[in-house]
């Protein structure tokens, strides 16, 4: 079964309530013991692989040694038998034998190593798998322990009061209405902004002689004068 | 640990403060170590953050079972699962009886990453909301 699986199976029984444990703790510590004790096999194993390696190479090097040694005396041999030195050639041939026995030995050790290795790699692969597995499984397990407690936490301090859990239609409306009146501020002070902009620059085009408030003082008073001018005329 | 990690988010909190406004942490209290965030201006979402095994949780509590429409019940859920894909960097979750928004960070996440998640989280709580108000009495 995948470790989410049993997590859902653990959630899904007996209609659990919050603040029960989802994981038993007792398992929690069997798979702890698991993790533990699979790790130290790997550990094992590892020097175990490391120690057979050596083995291996030590076996491939006398391998290459009696070779050399077989070489060297077959040489021998033939100059033996080339000085008709008869007797001398067979001695030399026994010890080619025995050399030859010795390699046929190293080369049996040298494969039965080489298996072990490809044995041994694959147990480790298996037993790295296993001890992932079950940190994976245990990280599921108490991650879910975790939120559950969490919440309940959670829960029992925020019980009661406006900001309960969970009263999602009225928080919904309530940061609405705060991001309303948030951008109704802030288009207010745009457009006061926007005024303020305004009439600055229509104060600046007055002061240089520009747009219609710019003469409107002398018009007044040319007005005014006009119609004193005009009055005085009457009077006389 | 508490203090450190304490001490991560309120520095996260401190680098949001332009965008999203000021910040209340607080320690709820329990057995499990959980700190309340709560924004200015969205105090109805609060943000939880917790360690959780390998993890730091962000979770926001979005309604609870009794809030759905019974009868839009399964469109809602095909709703979460459409868009949960989509959201950036949160996911809809659901722990006993309450659907929440969260996200997940490594648990030795620094400040900068705490700041970029609590930030998304926020705004997905409010748009997830609003998205979902029509699945909700």
């Amino acid at each position: 079964m995948s470790v989410f699986s049993k997590i859902l199976t653990a959630l899904k029984g007996s209609a659990r309530e919050i603040g029960e444990s989802v994981v038993d703790a007792n398992a929690t510590r069997i798979y702890e013991q698991e993790i533990h004790e699979s790790k130290a096999a790997l550990a094992r194993a590892k020097q175990d692989l490391t120690l057979v390696m050596a083995q291996e190479k030590a076996a491939e090097r006398e391998i290459e040694r009696l070779e050399r040694e077989i070489t060297r005396f077959e040489e021998h041999a033939l100059a033996a038998l080339d000085k008709a030195e008869d007797h001398l050639a067979g001695d030399v041939a026994s010890r080619i034998a025995e050399l030859e026995a010795e390699h046929t030995a190293q080369q049996r050790a040298q494969a039965d190593f080489a298996q072990h290795i490809v044995n041994l790699k694959d147990l480790i692969r298996q037993a790295e798998t296993r001890v992932r597995e079950h940190e994976r499984e245990l990280a599921v397990a108490k991650t879910t322990e975790s939120v559950y407690r969490a919440t309940e936490s959670i829960s029992q301090s925020m019980g009661s009061g406006a900001s309960k859990l969970g009263g999602a239609r009225e928080s919904l409306e309530r940061i609405k209405e705060r991001h309303t009146l948030m951008a109704d501020r802030m288009k207010a002070a745009e457009e006061l902004d926007a005024e303020f902009g305004n009439k600055a620059l229509e104060r600046k085009l007055a002061a240089a002689g520009i747009g219609e408030d710019a003469n409107r003082k002398e018009a007044v008073l040319a007005r005014l004068k006009a119609r004193r001018d005009a009055g005085s005329e009457r009077i006389e | 640990m508490d203090t450190a990690l304490q001490h991560r988010i309120s520095e996260a909190g401190q680098r949001l403060a332009g965008q999203l406004g000021a910040f209340e942490l607080e320690r709820i209290p329990g057995e499990v170590v959980v700190f309340k965030v709560a924004i200015s201006g969205r105090e109805e979402l609060p943000i939880f953050i917790t360690e959780a095994d390998s993890q730091l949780l962000c979770i926001c509590y979005l309604w609870t079972e009794a809030d759905i429409a019974s009868a839009r019940r399964t469109a809602l859920l095909e709703a979460m699962l459409d868009l949960n894909v989509a959201i950036p960097l949160s996911s809809f979750g659901r722990i006993g009886d309450k659907y929440l928004l969260y996200g997940a960070l490594a648990r030795n996440a620094g400040a900068d990453d705490l700041a970029q998640d609590l930030l998304a989280l926020s705004d997905n709580a409010v748009d997830a909301l609003e998205a979902m108000a029509d699945y909700l009495h």
